[in-house]
């Protein structure tokens, strides 16, 4: 990703590297402190805390707890679904 | 819950970065968001390591309503973008696993 991006800026790849990892780093730091995160044309990351529930183990069949945790949800903004439609329409699949 | 937004962390990323100039973070930022979407437009599968991975899911055609007439108007089927944390990301941010006393607001 770096490598394709910066061609065209001009920062080198070294640079152009420590920016893509500290962008995904400040939007993980941002998450793990209970911010959520707004990406205006691209979406948004929540935070969902989950109850406890009842599970199972799928191999065994075993009845385990699952226990209560927080979880990343993404929403996709109106501006990429819409991106996303417009090729799906013409790549049936 | 507190939110930050796409110049925010443009901000962020600035301060922390001083060797390059503020314009340069900006438009590294919205060159990223645009490239992933651009990728996810096409068809594409995006995968970021720690973080997670972008794919499209399909939803086959079903009939919806109006719902202001009520009329059931035909769907066709589509593709919607679909996030998958990844497992450094999954764990950090399960704080409510680590410590119990830090409850959600």
């Amino acid at each position: 990703m770096a490598e394709r991006l910066f061609e065209e800026i001009g920062l080198n790849k070294r640079e152009a590297k420590e920016l893509v990892e500290l962008f995904f780093e400040e939007i993980r730091a941002a998450l793990e402190e209970g911010v959520q995160v707004k990406l205006s044309g691209f979406g948004n990351f929540n935070l969902r805390d989950k109850r406890q529930r009842p599970g199972r183990n799928p191999k065994t069949g075993e009845e385990i707890p699952i226990s209560s945790r927080r979880v990343v949800t993404f929403h996709p903004g109106q501006k990429l679904k819409a991106r996303v439609e417009a090729y799906a329409n013409k790549q049936p699949r | 819950m507190k939110t930050i937004t796409k110049s925010e962390l443009i901000d962020a990323l600035a301060q922390k970065l001083n060797h390059l100039t503020y314009k340069d973070v900006e438009f590294s930022v919205k060159a990223i968001i645009e490239q992933m979407a651009q990728n996810l437009s096409t068809g594409g599968r995006i995968e970021i390591r720690g973080f997670g991975s972008f794919s499209l899911h399909h939803r086959p055609p079903r009939m919806g309503r109006n719902p202001k007439t009520g009329e059931p108007v035909p769907l066709p089927s589509k593709h919607v973008p679909h996030f998958k944390p990844g497992k450094e990301l999954r764990d950090r941010v399960n704080t409510l696993a680590n410590s119990p006393a830090k409850e959600a607001d």
